[in-house]
């Protein structure tokens, strides 16, 4: 009996480690899952990192149209929206478009822009070099602010991406908002 | 009396025991603790079917009649978590107490107050859960499946009873399941080698793996859900750099394991009923443990076809619309094997015999709706549809809980000792395979014209539709009161019931008197 007993315990250990293990797991699979997006594509992030200028030759051969979204999360009303809605550019091709955010709020906000892309597999084509949306945005009431964003296209995007959309949200962090940003408000008062 | 029981005479004062509640509260003994699971369940099961008629109510008619859209949501919200949580899985816990011992010829679990503790966590469980439905503003209301933002941003403060209910419920079933993987591993009688274990022990075997396997996902899953709500975590949250959509991922690795939780135990009851009342053995027996055990394993691979229409490359959507089809295969070989066990079989038509057939049956439509829903193409126009909600229903109720009751009918002679009203049982079999048809079966076309699921009000055209439904909805519920009546007076008295009341019958568990004695197999049976 006593032999049972040492065995029960032992495979209730096994298994209690086995329901710690999956509980981990799952807090695993968070940052399992950020790197599999970031490897993929897979669900259309972009890198939040600048990427290095173009070295590429410019493909004149072809022209890929990116369109652009803009659009505000729930509690941030500001003016949100890019100067142009689409441009056609050739792989390789280095370009700026601009965004105007303007905060008509009597506060000082911090925002911050998310950038998705559809179709996702796209994200891993997209390069940007400059873009604002790799830092919060501090905007004081009443001002309004031009935010540029630089890319270039890989020229190794595949054939049948003739199209695709990057859209930003922009988030109000000014609860949240870093040192950086908090210094920049208050340099522009 | 059988012998077994008969050599352990001198043990009969370890009959007596605490009566009246203590006997209840303190019990370490599986049949207690298995009734106590049962009539649990059964209680769940009219609680969360008072739910589905509030919402069967509202849906009669197009229009808001009786209750308010945030309620309608609650009671939806809630209907799936107590059905699924409080009706069926503690239904299987119950039977695998009271059944796996007997079936392998052991004197009890192999963790007796491990097994009253994870009875006795439950109901706290859902006093939790049900009482937040009194909180200011109402309990949950972001459906069971409780996606992020619904969950995060837009959920009010009774998330958080939801979220430790939901633990409490899940370390219930983590404990439940290592209780029945110890006891199979350590408790089987000998000679009871694991290729001759009834089907009903190798499927809950595998279940309790799967329940060990996803049930702490679970867990991750709502603690996050509660760390982003109350304390700045972004897991969910896109503008801290979190993403809704891996809620999905994390939420659906848990989940469709979940949903094979709940239908691989009713894989083992059917395995036992139908050779019984078909008098012939069970056809294929070692091709189901293998069915069991891929299906168990797919359940792993499949998780994003709930998940279709969140913009997946078409990469992983056929890789997941393949592996789910995958799954038709091992299930049709079960299907297969039922049909062959009853070819040529000496077939009579018992009570659980009616039941087993139906769920042959029906929860073969519901395993044919599953193929349809799991074509990415097709899923685009059935996701989120009264489409898929006839599907879970097809397998969850003609499936899961329709074979709760084929196992009732089957075991309530050996589990009381008395034989039920046969009558009785007729009309409450007949009553529910037609009201349960009448109440899923529209719910396809409602689906494929487009009415959506979780909805208080809806388009005029699907009027006629939702009324047939209601009414069946109404009826199914209605019957159920019959089987309530029928296990009352059952445990209460009735015809004395043999050892082995059906002819055909196969198991250990036939071996002891019924009703089977407070303690059976102290000595272990020998199996030959």
């Amino acid at each position: 009996m006593s032999d049972k007993r040492a065995n029960n315990s032992k495979i209730v250990k096994r298994l209690l480690l086995t329901v710690a293990g999956m509980f981990a797991f799952g807090f695993a699979l968070v940052p399992l899952y950020n790197v599999f997006c970031e490897v993929t594509g897979f669900n259309g992030r972009t890198n939040n990192e600048p990427a290095a200028v173009s070295q590429h030759e410019v493909d004149k051969s072809r022209t890929v149209r990116v369109q652009f979204i803009t659009r505000t999360a729930q509690g941030i009303p500001w003016k949100f929206e890019p100067e142009i809605k689409e441009v056609r550019v050739h792989p390789g091709e280095v370009r700026v478009v601009n965004f105007l955010a303007a905060n008509p709020t009597p506060d000082d906000m911090v925002a911050q822009a998310i950038p998705s892309i559809a179709p996702a597999e796209a994200s891993l084509y997209l390069n940007k070099v400059e873009c604002f949306c790799f830092n919060q945005q501090p905007l004081a009431a009443g001002n309004d602010a031009k935010m540029p964003m630089q890319f270039y296209i890989d020229p190794d995007i595949p054939a049948h991406i003739t199209t695709f959309t990057l859209s930003y949200t922009l988030y109000d962090m000014t609860a949240n908002a870093t040192p950086e940003a908090l210094a920049l408000l208050e340099s522009t008062e | 009396m059988s012998t077994v029981v008969d050599d352990h005479n001198h043990e009969a004062h370890h009959d007596h025991k605490p009566s009246g509640i203590t006997r209840w509260l303190f019990t370490t003994n599986h049949k207690d603790i298995g009734s106590m699971y049962l009539w649990f369940s059964l209680i769940m099961f009219f609680v969360g079917g008072a739910m589905a008629m509030v919402i069967r109510a509202e849906l009669f008619q197009p229009g808001l009649q009786l209750v308010e859209p945030q309620f309608f949501n609650q009671m939806t919200t809630v209907h799936g978590l107590v059905m699924i949580f409080g009706a069926v899985m503690p239904a299987f816990t119950g039977l695998a107490n009271w059944m796996v011992p007997m079936m392998i010829g052991a004197p009890d679990m192999a963790l007796p107050r491990m097994n009253n503790w994870s009875f006795w966590i439950l109901p706290f469980a859902f006093v939790i859960l049900l009482s937040s439905l009194f909180m200011e503003g109402g309990g949950p209301d972001f459906g069971w499946t409780f996606y992020a933002p619904l969950s995060t941003t837009y959920s009010n403060d009774s998330t958080a009873l939801f979220v430790f209910a939901v633990h409490i419920m899940g370390i219930s079933s983590i404990m439940g399941a290592i209780n029945v993987i110890v006891t199979i591993f350590n408790m089987r009688a000998p000679g009871m080698t694991y290729m001759k274990m009834p089907l009903f022990v190798w499927t809950w075997l595998i279940t309790a793996f799967l329940l060990i396997a996803v049930m702490p996902v679970l867990a991750g899953a709502v603690t996050m859900v509660l760390t982003d709500k109350y304390f700045g975590t972004s897991f969910f949250n896109a503008a801290g750099g979190g993403d809704p959509v891996m809620f999905q991922h994390i939420f659906w690795f848990f989940g469709h394991p979940e949903v094979y939780i709940m239908i691989l135990p009713s894989f083992g009851i059917i395995s036992a009923i139908i050779p019984t009342f078909s008098r012939k053995k069970l056809f294929g027996y070692s091709s189901m443990v293998y069915a069991t055990a891929s299906i168990a394993i797919l359940s792993f691979l499949v998780w994003a076809h709930h998940m279709f229409t969140t913009g997946m490359p078409v990469f992983a959507e056929l890789f997941f619309m393949y592996c789910t089809m995958l799954i038709a295969v091992p299930t049709g070989v079960k299907v297969f094997n039922w049909v062959a066990t009853m070819w040529r079989g000496a077939i009579s038509f018992e009570v659980p015999m009616l039941f087993a057939l139906a769920f042959v049956i029906l929860f073969t439509i519901g395993g044919f709706s599953g193929v349809m829903l799991a074509m990415t193409p097709v899923d685009f126009q059935y996701h989120d549809t009264y489409f898929v909600v006839a599907h879970f229903h097809y397998v969850l109720v003609t499936g899961a809980i329709f074979s709760v009751m084929a196992a009732s009918y089957y075991w309530l002679p050996k589990w009381t000792g008395h034989m039920y009203d046969t009558t009785l049982a007729r009309l409450h079999f007949w009553c529910s395979l037609i009201s349960v048809n009448v109440l899923f079966f529209p719910m396809h076309f409602a689906g494929l014209a487009g009415m959506p699921r979780r909805i208080p009000d809806y388009a005029v055209q699907f009027a006629d539709i939702n009324q047939i439904t209601s009414i069946g909805g109404f009826a199914f519920g209605l019957s159920q009161l019959i089987f309530l009546w029928l296990v009352i007076k059952c445990a209460r008295g009735g015809e004395k019931a043999a050892a082995k009341p059906w002819d055909g019958a196969e198991g250990l568990e036939w071996t002891v008197p019924s009703p089977a004695p407070y303690h059976t197999f102290e000595t272990p049976p020998k199996v030959e």
